[in-house]
């Protein structure tokens, strides 16, 4: 087919390519002539929501990004940390929330291959996969099956691939009942000589396509009727949502890293969200020069492709490379091991102009910085959000605990979730440490050495909602919390930040505060954020989602032999509890499982303090003092004391202070900088003076033994009961009847 | 620490093997010196006395589970030398590409639930008449971890009788109390509880579980190491 350029694009095609006709006024003004439907559709995606952030740009610049161990910030498809030792950790976050509604298997398989893309595109090899989900309520009959794709197209995409999928979170709410959250990290390692970055230097080196071959899925524009743009107009709406092969990835990274051990690459991108455009404008926009590409020499699954599909097409993996000439062949033959498709597909110019060519023809000629640069940034309109107040907890019913505590632990949120994680394959590469559900954070040791790395994702969208500057300082917070309680110095986030339609100012509130939020605990934990991604519009019938900014977290670990875990280990060991109690039960899992209502302001998060009680938990770590380690979250005190017996099978014997708050408020008040530790009784009076001498409210809630948990001597529950209550919810809810 | 240098031992990798890096560094650090890898498009073997095929998802396990595999180049050295009684250790999808190839007999199809599943579960050792198990008592219990969709062993009921009547089940999914009988659940749907088998000389092993992922306590336990050990020490 050729694109008649003469023919002017109808507005309706402009609307639907999604560019406002300010969007559109501007483009022109840049090129000085209409553009083509491939032009039209090369600006669109680029300036897009997703690729150019033109809502959340002016916030996100809020968020710190550098510290003395940050290699490489936001702006590269990934963020990079020093580690020591001539090694770096390489990681990102990114979200496929829509896909994985429409098509659950699909559309989370390919989110986790776009991700170990982006990771493994800088020369690291991917050494584990975190995942972040938020499902609608159970009780909406498209939730099961969403549940049963997504855990499948994750488990099936990463154990093949051979990394292990280690962590993450599952959250139901009915906000997410048309719009589901899938949220996939990946990690890396790499040494710090061997990082490859996407800039596309050298006039005359080659520009080169290696993996899948192009076909016409995920082609945005799909939207549009072909009649508008094609001859042929038979080929009616194709399906939008991607495929992925990971046994293709699995070859790509091999192929990927056995070249990067040469010398030969110059820059290297992924094809992600707009494929071939977006991977090529960005790799020489960041050099200001220039590429010429003929899309005739592009590998094709399908006949007939126009420059159009061929530049849009989101087939997954695949990656543009910048070769030395000289190189070429001895690259093709490690491409050709591998047998994956290698093809030159264009050189660099000193133009700076993108020029397209395709069956003789030059299909397209834009000028590259302009376009990047004119991308549009807006401020948008924001009103602040109504905080809610604080509940009063002599309002609140009272449940006996015991009885509180059934619901807690066997609630949706709360119950195990080892029907999910049983999917993963999380011990493959034989360094993952410690089992899924045992500790506050998942564990991979640095190959080769005695370091490992903890992970952990988090995020409490329903602090977000009621007090969105509260709630973004709570989920940094939290991670940091993860990661102290299994020994590791937290080092750097990555952010998810999913949120509705930021056209309502209501909406764009949110995403403020919470930005600001987030950045408060950055700047004072010294956790930069290095990577990250926005996803906007996460809205159904005009109903948008809990705000949701998920933060993924590394923290190092020196030594593997100083690692906590959150088990009970033996009979008699001292329960400690460290921090301040205040019982706060707004917003709280308490208050939302038993008294139906998802009121009230959040707890607070103090930074500075959340700073030195983690330090202090750390130090007890590392020097052998604690025997086990939680952090206090979800459900307040008595939940996390129930995992820990549930983890370890020993019972515990708990006193609550009387007369001092009411027992709601004290077991299932949900303050933060909180945690759980279990010490030798020979050891609990040093914890107790060095805890007070650092200013931290500690302190002796009971100890641990028996069978049973058992509260002030008189109410009690079998661990083998509590452990039921927690196993089974999921399980059930999945094989029961849709 | 007694480190011999005449096992000799060589891992075959495909396009698609994930678990080739995790078996080579086992047994490294356990015999203490490196193990020979041969690409799939070799077609001669190197001179070893144990070839390892290790898990993964070879060629993508399309079509069906190590049946393009099973049709490599190098698999047709692997059976040749199998026929003249190399030693043999097939790894979760190596224990399917070997029953594809016709060195061990049965199949390996999809779990009864239909999913992926990925757990440490107990193993009774029902032999120790072989290389792979001498260092095991019979009747031990061993903790090792699963990782697969198709795993469910299945087999006529002839050659059923031929592995219980020849001692060649190696090992069964059993519970904490050591059944391993009709009643018990196991947690692919295997017939009888199979999880490994040996070929007719017991110098093949095909096994689902993975004995290269427990050699550690760093990673929760040392019972795989046990394997690697007696091979060791067979080869003194």
């Amino acid at each position: 087919m050729i694109i008649n350029k003469s023919s002017p694009i109808a507005l309706d095609v402009i609307k639907a390519h999604g560019l406002t006709t300010e969007e559109y006024q501007r483009l022109l003004s840049i090129i000085g002539r209409e553009p083509n439907i491939t032009e039209l559709g090369i600006f669109s995606v680029m300036w897009s929501e997703h690729c150019s952030y033109k809502s959340s740009k002016k916030w996100l610049k809020l968020l710190p990004t550098t510290a003395p161990w940050v290699i490489c910030g936001p702006g590269e498809n990934a963020g990079i940390i020093d580690i020591g030792d001539g090694q770096a950790v390489v990681f990102k976050m990114e979200s496929h929330n829509h896909p994985s509604f429409i098509e659950p298997y699909q559309g989370a398989a390919t989110g986790v291959g776009g991700i170990l893309r982006d990771v493994f595109t800088m020369g690291a090899r991917p050494i584990a996969n975190l995942n972040a989900l938020r499902f609608g309520d159970p009780s909406h009959p498209k939730t099961r099956n969403l549940i049963s794709g997504v855990i499948a197209g994750i488990g099936d995409y990463g154990n093949c691939v051979g990394v292990p999928t280690i962590g993450g979170e599952t959250n139901f709410h009915a906000s997410y009942n048309g719009n589901i959250l899938v949220n996939a990290m990946t990690v890396g390692l790499v040494q710090t000589d061997r990082i490859f970055y996407s800039v596309a230097t050298g006039v005359g080196n080659l520009v080169v396509y290696v993996g899948s071959k192009t076909g016409r899925d995920g082609i945005h524009g799909a939207t549009m009727a072909s009649t508008e743009f094609s001859e042929d107009s038979d080929e009616e709406k194709r399906p939008t949502v991607q495929v992925g092969d990971p046994f293709t990835e699995k070859l790509l990274i091999e192929a990927c890293l056995e070249i990067m051990s040469t010398d030969s690459i110059i820059a290297i991108q992924d094809m992600g969200a707009a494929g071939l455009t977006s991977s090529s404008f960005e790799m020489v926009s960041k050099s200001g020069l220039g590429i010429e590409m003929n899309l005739d020499s592009v590998p094709t699954r399908e006949i007939n492709m126009t420059s159009y599909d061929i530049m849009l097409s989101e087939s997954q993996e695949r990656m543009l490379m910048i070769l030395k000439p000289n190189n070429e062949e001895m690259a093709r033959a490690i491409f050709e091991k591998w047998e994956l498709d290698f093809a030159v597909i264009g050189h660099l110019t000193d133009s700076g102009r993108m020029v397209i060519k395709h069956h003789g023809k030059t299909v397209s000629d834009l000028p590259i910085d302009p376009l990047i640069n004119a991308s549009p940034e807006y401020d948008r309109q924001f009103v602040a959000v109504k905080k809610r107040q604080m509940i009063n907890i002599k309002n609140v019913s009272i449940h006996p605990p015991i009885e509180a505590l059934k619901t807690l632990i066997s609630c949706p949120d709360l119950s195990s979730k080892r029907w999910i994680y049983e999917q993963y394959d999380y011990r493959v590469m034989n360094d993952t440490i410690g089992l899924p559900g045992t500790a506050d954070a998942g564990i991979v040791r640095v190959h080769g050495t005695n370091k490992a790395l903890a992970l952990t994702t988090d995020c409490t969208p329903r602090y977000c909602v009621t007090d969105p500057r509260e709630g973004g300082r709570q989920a940094v917070v939290e991670a940091y919390r993860n990661l102290s309680s299994v020994g590791a110095l937290p080092l750097a986030i990555t952010d998810n930040l999913n949120f509705g339609n930021p056209e309502k100012p209501e909406i764009m509130g949110q995403i403020v505060e919470i930005i600001k939020g987030m950045s408060e605990a950055c700047n004072v934990l010294d956790f930069p954020v290095v990577s990250g991604n926005v996803s906007l519009y996460n809205e159904t019938n005009g109903e948008a989602i809990l705000p949701t900014p998920v933060i993924g977290a590394v923290g190092l670990i020196y030594d593997i032999k100083k690692i906590s875990s959150l088990s009970f280990k033996k009979d008699g060991d001292i329960i400690i509890l460290l921090g301040d109690t205040k019982g706060c039960l707004g917003s709280s899992l308490y208050l939302r499982e038993l008294c139906d209502s998802e009121d009230g302001a959040p707890p607070q998060v103090d930074p500075n303090l959340e700073k030195l009680t983690g330090c202090f938990v750390r130090k007890l770590i590392f020097e052998n003092n604690v025997t086990a380690v939680h952090d206090i979250s979800d459900g307040g005190l008595l939940v996390a004391i129930a995992e820990m017996s549930i983890a370890s099978g020993i019972g515990a014997i708990i006193n609550a202070p009387q007369n001092e708050m009411l027992s709601h408020a004290w077991y299932f008040g949900e303050d933060q900088c909180r945690y759980v530790l279990t010490v030798s009784p020979d050891l609990a009076s040093i914890v107790l003076s060095t805890a007070k001498f650092n200013k931290i409210s500690v302190q002796v809630i009971g100890k641990t033994g028996g069978d049973s948990l058992i509260l002030n001597g008189e109410e009690g529950i079998s661990v083998t009961e509590l452990k039921q209550l927690n196993d089974y919810w999921l399980p059930d809810f999945m094989e029961s009847a849709s | 620490m007694q480190k011999d240098k005449s096992l000799k031992v060589a891992v075959i990798v495909f396009p698609g093997s994930n678990c080739d890096r995790d078996v080579a560094t086992a047994i490294e650090f356990i015999i203490g010196h490196p193990v020979i890898m041969v690409w799939h498009r070799d077609t001669e073997l190197p001179s070893v006395d144990l070839i390892v095929i290790p898990g993964g998802f070879s060629y993508g396990d399309y079509l069906r589970c190590g049946a393009i595999a099973a049709n490599s180049p190098i698999m047709r050295a692997v059976k040749t030398k199998a026929d003249s009684g190399m030693f043999i250790l097939g790894i979760c999808n190596g224990f399917q590409i070997l029953t594809e190839i016709g060195i061990l007999p049965g199949a390996l199809i999809r779990n009864v639930n239909r999913r992926f599943v990925c757990k440490d579960v107990l193993l009774r050792v029902e032999t120790t008449n072989s290389i792979f198990a001498r260092k095991y008592t019979i009747g031990c219990l061993v903790c090792l971890p699963i990782a697969h969709s198709e795993g469910n062993y299945f087999a006529d009921k002839a050659t059923l009788d031929r592995l219980d009547d020849d001692d060649r089940v190696a090992f069964r999914y059993a519970t904490t109390e050591g059944k391993a009988d009709m009643s018990v659940v196991n947690p692919n749907g295997s017939v009888r509880n199979i999880a490994g088998i040996y070929n007719d000389t017991r110098r093949v092993l095909g096994l689902m579980p993975h004995p290269e992922r427990l050699t550690e306590i760093a990673l929760g336990g040392i019972d795989g190491k046990l394997m690697f050990k007696g091979i060791m020490e067979a080869f003194l």
